[in-house]
């Protein structure tokens, strides 16, 4: 099988955050940068099926140099080759994030292109779907359950109090959630090896976008909470500031 | 004067909350963009166009059913391709979705093949001139982005819970509309649909959430937690991604960076120390309780009130007096 897993660099999440002067960016001073959360399952939903099928996963990310790192850390947990579309600013709009990657991808023969359920950073997830649908390539988003056999795929997706499951044939998109297996840590020899797997750099070919970002703004902090106190004695007052103070009860 | 498109969403033959909450959304752009027309369309199995006139409640002018033996369940491609048909078709302002299981799927097919703009998970939006400007909580919601949407229609997912419908009746055409391809030729098909606990609050359409972490030790603790949302009432049951990876409950009750992010009214941490993965998940609910043994869990940073002690004491109190309170209202 030939799996291409197209991965995001963004910024750790644990970081406190502070906008840049334009108030439209983060402020780029401090940011430590990781692969996306999701995207580090659909790395190991890819590993996993050439380890068991045979074939080779290539890794795609967008943007400046910086995502190398993230790209060579995807290597040295086991794709075989990477391709960064280079870009100094990676757009809000999912679209434009689509068009660069579906002119990278259609000429690539590629059985499944996997894709995190959401990107952390902006929180859109709409990159794999548009893409698909750019390829026209069948598509099953979120999932959290995978069986690939004979050319055909089946796939469980949770809903609002449910779940579907859903049948497709290859070649196909699929965004990946939580839970379907859990990214494995590079080793040593998988981090050495990673230097010398080939790693390529085209330009990204956006097009215009037409979701742009207007502002940004830090939600206030939370004022500071109180203990109401120790133990069961304190759930009458707990009681009565919820029901008087934040009326929610 | 151009119209505004809503897409209504149908589970197990009924309308979902978020059908009246898109409805609701397309009524207040088409109101501030000079009245025009709200046109909403329903997919579903035969019998579906019984629910069509409900939208009119919310300020639906039009309802295109398009009803179909093979669209009792959502096919991904079937529906995105008669959206897109019938925002071709006419010229539309804009076009509103649910930013649920089935919207979060739909909207981003719907706006490659147009070519469109699309915020997803907006929590509020106005129409300046011929943009759409739309606020969107991203970086797990440390960020909020104000995004301006270009060109028409602008298509916008609406985060369940973020617009209250109001009733705007009216009396809605009904028509019918074709798919706009054969649901045979689909190359993606639900093949089950599995209700798992229907009478269980959704974590995203709860207005209080109780959550369990590691501090009560086992899976049969969680009984605790449950007891208290039963309690309560309205409630939903929500855990730490410790707790669900050590399969005391499904992942799919994980609050946190990688879980759901929710903002209930009231949520309530049992046990749960407070790890910044968590945080990511319930900062933004209105009222924050924490019940945890140690003083200085960071849990206690970002409650706005917290009781300091053991859970296994505090948590039956505060069900007994719940029950107490709830009946006598």
């Amino acid at each position: 099988m030939k799996i291409a897993v197209c991965i995001k660099r963004v910024p750790d999440m644990e970081m406190r955050f502070s906008l840049a002067s334009d108030r439209k960016s983060l402020d780029p001073a401090g940011l430590k940068f990781e692969m996306g959360d999701f995207d580090g399952y659909a790395l190991e939903v890819g590993l996993q099926l050439i380890e068991k099928q045979g074939g080779e996963v290539v890794l795609l990310s967008i943007g400046p140099d910086g995502v190398q790192e993230t790209l060579r850390k995807g290597l040295a947990m086991g794709a075989g080759r990477a391709v960064q579309l280079k870009t100094e600013d990676v757009p809000f709009d999912g679209l434009a994030i689509a068009r660069a990657l579906a002119a990278e991808l259609k000429t690539g023969g590629y059985d499944l292109i996997l894709f995190g359920r959401v990107a952390t950073d902006t929180a859109n997830g709409t990159v794999g779907p548009m893409t698909a649908e750019l390829l026209d390539l069948p598509c099953v988003t979120s999932i959290s359950e995978l069986d690939i056999a004979d050319g055909r795929g089946t796939a469980r997706r949770e809903l609002e109090g449910g779940a579907e499951t859903m049948q497709f044939s290859l070649p196909a998109v699929l965004t990946i959630d939580e839970g379907i297996a859990r990214p494995r840590l590079a080793s040593l020899k998988g981090i050495m090896a990673a230097k010398k797997k080939p790693l390529e750099v085209k330009p990204a070919q956006l097009g215009e976008p037409r979701l742009v970002v207007e502002s940004m703004t830090l939600p206030p902090d939370r004022p500071p909470g109180r203990i109401v106190g120790e133990g069961a004695d304190a759930v009458p007052e707990l009681l009565r500031l919820l029901k008087t103070e934040a009326k929610v009860l | 004067m151009a119209a505004v498109l809503a897409v209504a969403e149908a589970r197990n033959g009924e309308l979902r909350k978020v059908a009246f909450e898109a409805v609701a959304a397309a009524r207040q752009a088409a109101d501030a963009s000079g009245g025009g027309e709200v046109h909403a369309m329903l997919f579903g199995a035969p019998g579906i166009s019984a629910r069509a006139e409900a939208l009119g409640r919310f300020g639906a002018d039009v309802v295109s059913v398009v009803e179909h033996e093979a669209l009792g369940r959502y096919s991904p491609e079937v529906f995105a391709a008669t959206v897109a048909e019938r925002l071709r078709a006419s010229d539309y302002r804009a076009a509103f979705f649910a930013a649920s299981a089935e919207g979060r799927d739909l909207a981003p097919r719907v706006a490659a093949k147009l070519g469109a703009s699309l915020a997803s998970d907006v929590t509020d939006f106005q129409l300046q001139g011929d943009a759409v400007i739309a606020r969107h909580p991203a970086y797990t919601g440390k960020v909020i982005v104000t995004l301006r949407l270009m060109g028409s229609p602008a298509l916008l997912s609406l985060r369940p819970g973020s617009i209250t419908p109001s009733e705007q009746p009216r009396t809605a055409r009904v028509e019918t509309m074709a798919p706009a391809m054969d649901p045979a030729a689909a190359r993606v098909t639900v093949t089950e649909l599995s209700a798992q606990i229907s009478t269980r609050l959704d974590l995203g359409e709860a207005s209080i959430i109780v959550s369990g972490g590691r501090g009560l030790r086992t899976a049969e603790n969680f009984k605790l937690v449950e007891d208290l949302a039963a309690a309560i009432g309205n409630a939903a049951v929500g855990a730490t991604r410790a707790v669900t990876d050590d399969g005391w409950r499904p992942a799919t009750d994980q609050i946190g960076q990688t879980g759901r992010l929710v903002s209930p009214d009231l949520y309530i941490a049992v046990g749960i120390s407070g790890a910044v993965q968590h945080l990511a998940g319930m900062r933004n609910a209105k009222t924050i309780v924490a019940i945890n043994k140690d003083k200085d869990a960071p849990i206690f940073k970002i409650a706005d009130y917290g009781i300091v002690g053991d859970l296994f004491e505090i948590v039956p109190r505060l069900t007994e007096e719940i029950r107490k309170v709830r009946q006598n209202q």
